[in-house]
């Protein structure tokens, strides 16, 4: 029978360079902490679903769901954990795994965590395998990283809409401003739109402003079916919808090179299935591993038109306005550990929708929507969810 | 370091960027694949290899200022989305040219080129980059 599927825990590590803590390290310390919060016992936990990108070529280290469920000591009570692998989109994947596994009735409580380790590997070494997101054959291949094919997008969209740099640079902006508010947030200082149009250039038109950092971070959540929840007297928050969609891996395949397909297509399902409306979502938590992609990304999902996501940019975004992005700090401030990032997400709405977050307490929030996005929009997974 | 087949297997699209074309819609692709998104199960068998111009116009671009260790030293270099003129758009850098002169809609064609070094004792890998016309 179908169950309705609730977060009953969250927790997660500090976001940053974590120099003295390993990939297991994070892993356990985040699952713990949700596991703790929740108020489970490992005989409870029916399955764990792990989420990372990149362990098999920074770290040397596969087999991640055996890692994680050994060293959170869970190895003589045998319980299935598997990876999920989607890119940078990992851990809203490993979230909708986990969701389905409940929904439909297969499994009680799940734990889902993800997890990145990125600052083993020094300097540009980390590039090259942070181009793994890319297309490696016929993008990386020839000099293509990350954020070269962001600027490529961004060039395309400012020279078309006629866009401003400065509209760009509202994003790092209002993340930093809400990173300063979050205790687990990689970079708490607050920046001016001088410093982002002046920092290093990166891949130009993008400067270092424009780019998420390096981060090593996870982050977990607690899934229970609604029977458990009843049982057991828990509180949680509802995960009201979950949609994933693709499109073509490479930024040149695609019919527009300003529009993430994905996205759209990800978050038409996800309201449908929700039965809300744009006008209901309280905040955002949006995939912003470049400025130019929060842009995209607020038309995309259907809360501006083409072309116009620097309309909202200025006011609309910033906490107190009428569209909150990123109450975390999203993943220029908060941090973008690849494979935890989506997970991240689910716990700040889980802070955010039990009224916990503090300075950075969206008012009245009801409802989240989180998109978390795959390479240059290959994939991308969008998660409605309420109180 | 990399074995030279995964190298070698590429080499023939790499050096004289060769696309494939749908014989059932007449779409051109590149890089190769061997089924037509649009005609699905009617393009099965129906790809044909095509030589394409190596024209075409820069789509978009980025000057880039942080790499790779293999193009470390090519810092800061171009990295542009190419239309070609037979349709598919191509991942790749505009060189030859100073930064500056490089802009959206110019027209470009395709050089052969030395790509990267596989490390110190690796294979050199070469293929193709692209030139203002």
């Amino acid at each position: 029978m179908l169950s309705d599927v609730y977060i009953i825990g969250a927790g997660e590590t500090k976001y940053g360079e974590l120099w003295n803590k390993s990939l297991r390290n994070l892993a356990v310390e985040a699952g713990l902490k949700a596991i703790e919060d929740a108020g489970i016992y490992s005989k409870d936990i029916d399955a764990i679903y792990g989420a990372n990108g990149l362990a098999g070529t920074i770290n040397e280290q596969e087999n991640i769901g055996a890692l994680i469920a050994d060293f959170s000591g869970l190895s003589n009570e045998g319980i299935p954990a598997i990876r999920i692998e989607a890119s940078t989109a990992s851990g809203a994947a490993a979230l909708r795994e986990a969701y389905l596994s409940i929904k439909s009735g297969e499994y009680n409580v799940v734990v889902v965590g993800g997890v990145e380790k990125m600052t083993d590997l020094h300097g540009s070494d980390i590039v090259n395998k942070m181009s793994s997101i890319l297309d490696r054959e016929w993008e990386a291949f020839y000099g293509a990283t990350p954020a070269s094919m962001a600027a490529i997008i961004a060039r395309k969209y400012m020279h078309d809409f006629n866009v401003e740099k400065e509209a760009l640079a509202m994003i790092p902006v209002n993340d930093h401003n809400n990173a300063s508010k979050n205790p687990d947030a990689q970079y708490r200082n607050k920046i001016t739109v001088e410093q982002a149009l002046n920092s290093t250039p990166v891949a130009d038109p993008l400067n270092l402003m424009d780019c998420s950092p390096v981060s090593d971070g996870a982050a977990a959540v607690v899934l229970a079916s609604e029977d458990y929840v009843k049982k057991n007297g828990k509180d949680g928050i509802r995960i009201l919808s979950s949609a994933i969609a693709e499109d073509y891996l490479s930024v040149g395949s695609r019919e527009s090179i300003y529009t993430f397909n994905s996205a759209r297509l990800a978050a038409e399902k996800a309201f449908m299935r929700s039965g809300l409306k744009r006008d209901d979502i309280s905040f955002i938590e949006l995939h912003d591993s470049f400025s130019i992609y929060a842009l995209i990304e607020l038309e995309d999902l259907g809360f501006v038109e083409k072309g116009h996501a620097k309309d909202i940019v200025y006011n609309d975004i910033k906490l107190d306005g009428s569209l909150p992005v990123n109450p975390s700090g999203g993943l220029k401030a908060k941090g973008d550990p690849y494979g935890a990032v989506g997970i991240g997400q689910a716990v700040e709405a889980y802070i955010q929708l039990k009224e916990k977050a503090g300075e950075r307490q969206v008012k009245g929030a009801k409802y989240a929507l989180l998109h978390n996005m795959a390479g240059t929009g290959a994939s991308s997974v969008v998660h409605i969810l309420g109180i | 370091m990399t074995e030279l087949s995964r190298i070698w297997r590429e080499t023939e699209y790499r050096y004289n960027l060769i696309g494939f074309r749908c014989k059932n819609c007449g779409r051109t692709y590149f890089p190769p694949r061997d089924i037509c998104p649009y005609c699905h199960r009617e393009s099965i068998g129906k790809m044909e290899k095509v030589k394409l111009s190596g024209n075409g116009e820069i789509l978009s671009y980025s000057i880039v200022h942080d790499s790779s260790p293999a193009f470390k030293r090519e810092i800061p270099y171009v990295m542009a989305l190419i239309k070609l003129d037979e349709g598919p758009s191509i991942t790749a850098q505009v060189v030859d040219c100073n930064p500056d002169e490089v802009d959206i809609g110019r027209r470009v064609h395709m050089v052969f080129r030395k790509i990267r070094e596989d490390g110190k004792n690796g294979i050199i890998e070469y293929g193709y980059k692209f030139r203002l016309d």
